[in-house]
């Protein structure tokens, strides 16, 4: 079905997060941290605006919306509604809501606040951006804008080293792939011809049977893996938890790193399906949850413990997509809503915990159950969805996906064992994080633990809660968000039914019995399994976070290595190279070609005209001849005058003003230079050195010379100049051609120059001042210099 | 360089060699003129200053730091281009606005706010440059 075109209120919706971020600071100055309560309707009322697609789209209706942005390349800022982007929006939105109020309890207080909100909603818009894209450029930048803003987040502590470090290692693995993912989509633009989503998407097998499959199949698993962190690329992950929880639970748990589990899906009905797609996506997966899940059972800190479950989780999406087959996605579907919902509630709980309790090492928690009793519910509530519990909605994505893999011919019996090994290593996180904490004897804590505010605890309850509300309603969940999600991914629309319990005993049934009595087994042993995984990886001693340390130390000295070998620090070597380069540049060509202009004739001048050439040739004489430097300087603006004047007798009065003022300027700031960098006032060159540079002058004048010869010997196209002289008058109400063309007809160029004269005034004042005074005063402020300044001299 | 003939000159000096300047910026569009070569100008009025009278009586006269003077002329140039959004038309197309004043054509036009930028950039980065360069003398 083609889509129907909507008004432009979902276009709103995307940037309404963006005009919040510039909102929010002011709020925060006047609300602190109440500010949250106004700041929580934005997303709320985005909520409810996607809310009102569901109905519509369960019926198997889409919709697309468009703005021009860039019409003559085809870049348009639209967006595509269908299932899976609605029950995307939905989460981004409706999560979000809650992660606001959350972070308004969290860093309550926090002098940066506002900015915090400020990246939170940033983030929401880019990630909105990103699900709805329908035009492949436009989706590609919200992508980036998705790595940017999570860099600001997991380095908002920025005067952590370890937070810096974390941010910049997400910016370049997630970058790098949304590299890639640039290169993929270039490349389907250039193999399909088509740039809007919506568009490709109506005849899926364009990009199979187009021959560049194999290019497009790789860049694009290149941006959806590292977004997705997927083995090898999973270390940014965990080290991300860095950000504050808010960040984790809300980016790296429910919504950003699920990214590239979209573009897969998205992407299913076009590259999915081939033998490619069903062997690599499930090998990668695979390991990614099998990796994910032993490394979260080493770990005794909650966040990191999740973050790896997280890891799993992805790696557990990203095999159940790459198996192409129905029941299997429609359990990655089930899997990815039921995710979104549990890891985000266990995300806030563990951030509750550390704030209120004073440390999340679960070691040192215990007993927090009578001290916390609604994040413990909520707690409960939450693990038993990830553990894949009935009756919640983890459960119910487990028996799905247990149905998809075991049914799935080519690979089924490896991949259930995963799945199911998988699982029970998720069911023993899910017991370590609800059972510790809160079960036991009361262990003394940091902080004298208490029940959070309101703004803490409201996310993590609602989320819960609504994980066993939509397994209750199983039927009307499959009806209104995993069917219409998988119709997305099939590309076939089906009625969808779903219960809450199995009706009879099968296959998933068993597979689920076995996973929790595994699961059940091996947390009893938990504390022998962390000992056996952590003396494992002390043996292997390598991980990919050690090898993206060395990746980068290794690119630092590499190119510090090609820069000393580029950049000899000598003003002389890099003058002679730019100089001799010029002439090789000029003449060499001029030679092969053979085209040296032919003699001129000897032109009829005046005598006052020979006078001013004689007047330059005499300035050039004296620069020779000058015994110092800055005789030398002012000899040459000597013959600088002379071409000034000379402009002025050839009817160019505007280039002769400024040749007087830049010939007068220039001597004036070379011979302040000279007395700053106390050179010695003569020229110690050696004879064989001023004779090297003797040489190249000579060539590089002699190549200019007749260059300019050679041009002015061409027949003259007068078709610019006549444009010019005509519509000066006319178009641009002015009579000085040169002042209308550099304001007017080629302002845009004029804007660009002064773009680069404002840059080049910044970085000659940055050299200046780097050898004034490099104490340490004012490499701390160095804003504060410019302000000190006159009142110290005076 | 500091006799006292010339400290007591320079500053009438550099206030003519500004109003100047000014005057050749506004005239620019139909004369010899503009916004770069009026930059320039007021640019050497500022180092004139400096070498008279010390790198501090010129910081003091034009208040701002010379490099928030250029960036601000970038600001209003990027900005003057903008103003044609408004009218649908493309980034930077000119806008008029003619009306007479006291018997005399006046014409205003998001060209001459252009030029503006450009002189102001001009002044700030060059003046920047050998305002600094001139700092060390007087250290």
């Amino acid at each position: 079905m083609t889509p129907a075109v909507i008004d432009d209120t979902t276009l709103y919706a995307v940037l309404a997060p963006f005009a919040a971020a510039v909102v929010a600071p002011i709020l925060t100055r006047w609300f602190k941290h109440n500010a949250a309560w106004p700041l929580a309707l934005v997303p709320a009322l985005i909520f409810l605006h996607f809310a009102g697609f569901i109905a519509p789209v369960s019926e198997g209706q889409s919709f697309v919306a468009a703005k021009a942005w860039a019409p003559s390349y085809g870049i348009n800022f639209s967006v595509y509604v269908d299932g899976l982007s609605t029950l995307f929006a939905l989460l981004i939105s409706g999560i979000g809501t809650f992660i606001i109020l959350y972070a308004g309890g969290y860093l309550k207080g926090h002098p940066q606040q506002g900015r915090f909100f400020s990246f939170l909603f940033m983030f929401m818009g880019a990630m909105l951006g990103l699900v709805l894209g329908n035009n492949l450029i436009s989706l590609f930048i919200f992508w980036e804008l998705t790595s940017i803003t999570s860099f600001l987040l997991i380095g908002f502590d920025h005067l952590r080293a370890a937070s810096r470090r974390a941010a910049i290692q997400a910016l370049v693995v997630t970058g790098g792939g949304g590299l890639a993912l640039l290169a993929g989509f270039i490349l389907i633009i250039a193999a399909t011809g088509e740039i809007e989503m919506s568009t490709l998407l109506g005849s899926p097998d364009i990009i199979k049977d187009s021959g560049l499959y194999l290019p497009i199949f790789i860049l694009v698993l290149g941006g959806a893996f590292t977004k997705s962190a997927q083995f090898p690329f999973h270390f940014w992950l965990p080290n991300a938890m860095e950000a504050p929880t808010p960040v984790s639970a809300y980016l790296h748990s429910a919504t950003m790193v699920k990214a590239g589990v979209y573009m897969l899906m998205r992407m299913h009905p076009l590259l999915g399906d081939t033998v490619l797609w069903t062997t690599v996506l499930p090998l990668f997966g695979g390991v990614t949850l099998i990796v994910g899940t032993l490394l979260a059972v080493r770990q005794t800190d909650l966040k990191l413990m999740l973050a790896y479950t997280t890891v799993a989780s992805l790696g557990l999406l990203v095999m159940l997509t790459g198996t192409s087959h129905e029941k299997a996605l429609e359990g990655a579907v089930l899997y990815l809503l039921a995710h979104s919902l549990f890891k985000g509630a266990l995300f806030m709980v563990a951030g509750t915990i550390d704030h209120e309790a004073g440390t999340r090492d679960i070691t040192k928690l215990g007993g927090l159950r009578s001290a916390m009793p609604v994040t413990f519910v909520a707690a409960c509530l939450a693990a038993l969805s990830m553990a894949g519990l009935p009756p919640f909605i983890g459960f119910i994505a487990k028996e799905v996906l247990y149905y998809g893999t075991w049914g799935w011919l080519e690979l089924g019996l490896p991949i259930t064992i995963v799945a199911v090994i998988g699982n029970s290593l998720m069911l023993v996180i899910a017991a370590a994080v609800a059972i510790k904490p809160f079960f036991g004897p009361k262990v003394e804590t940091p902080k004298h633990a208490h029940e959070g505010p309101v703004l803490l605890f409201a996310g993590p309850v609602v989320l819960s809660v609504l994980g066993l509300v939509l397994a209750l309603t199983a039927h009307t969940t499959g009806v209104l968000f995993v069917g219409p999600t998988l119709a997305s991914l099939t590309g076939v629309f089906a009625e969808l039914d779903l219960h809450l319990l199995p009706t009879k005993i099968n296959a998933p049934l068993i597979l689920s019995l076995i996973t929790i009595g595994l699961g059940i087994t091996l947390f009893t042993q938990i504390d022998k399994l962390r000992a056996l995984i952590a003396s494992v990886l002390m043996a292997i001693g390598w991980g990919p976070d050690k090898g993206f340390d060395q990746f980068v130390s290794g690119v630092v000295s590499i190119s510090s290595l090609f820069t000393r070998f580029v950049q000899t620090g000598k003003m002389q070597t890099y003058m002679l190279l730019t100089f001799g380069f010029t002439a090789i540049a000029v003449l060499v060509p001029a030679y092969l070609v053979d085209s040296f202009p032919a003699m001129p004739r000897m032109p009829d001048y005046r005598f006052y005209e020979w006078g001013i050439l004689l007047i330059a040739v005499l300035g050039l004489i004296a620069v020779l001849v000058a015994k110092t430097r800055l005789t030398a300087i002012v000899s040459l603006g000597i013959q600088g005058f002379a071409v000034a004047l000379i402009f002025m007798m050839f009817g160019a009065p505007d280039l002769s003003f400024t040749q007087f003022m830049v010939e007068t300027l220039s001597v004036v700031i070379l011979a302040l230079v000279m007395t700053r960098l106390n050179l010695s006032p003569r020229d110690h060159r050696s004879v064989p050195q001023a004779v090297l540079t003797g040489v190249v002058a000579v060539a590089v004048g002699l190549g200019l010379t007749l260059t300019l010869l050679a041009i002015t010997q061409q027949p003259f196209d007068s078709r610019l100049s006549d444009f010019f002289t005509e519509f000066s008058r006319s178009i641009a109400h002015g009579r000085n051609i040169v002042n209308v063309i550099l304001v007017d007809f080629r302002g845009f160029d004029t804007l660009g120059e002064i773009a680069v004269v404002v840059l080049a005034g910044l970085c000659v004042l940055a050299l200046i001042r780097v050898r004034t005074k490099p104490d340490e005063e004012e490499l701390a402020a160095p804003s504060e210099i410019s302000k000190s300044k006159p009142a110290e001299v005076r | 360089m500091r006799t006292v003939i010339f400290r007591t000159f320079a500053p009438y000096l550099s206030a003519l060699m500004v109003l100047f300047s000014i005057f050749v910026l506004l005239r620019g569009h139909n004369e010899p003129g503009g916004g770069f070569i009026g930059g320039l100008i007021a640019a050497s009025a500022l180092a004139i200053f400096g070498i008279a009278c010390g790198v501090a009586s010129v910081r003091r006269a034009i208040v701002f730091h010379p490099m928030s003077i250029s960036g601000f002329g970038l600001f209003i140039g990027a900005l003057a281009g903008t103003l044609s959004f408004f009218k649908d038309q493309p980034f930077m197309t000119s806008q008029w606005l003619i009306f007479e004043m006291f018997g005399v054509e006046i014409a205003l036009s998001t060209p001459l706010i252009f030029d503006i930028g450009v002189y102001l950039v001009v002044v700030g980065a060059i003046g920047s440059i050998a305002l600094s360069l001139e700092e060390r003398e007087t250290d």
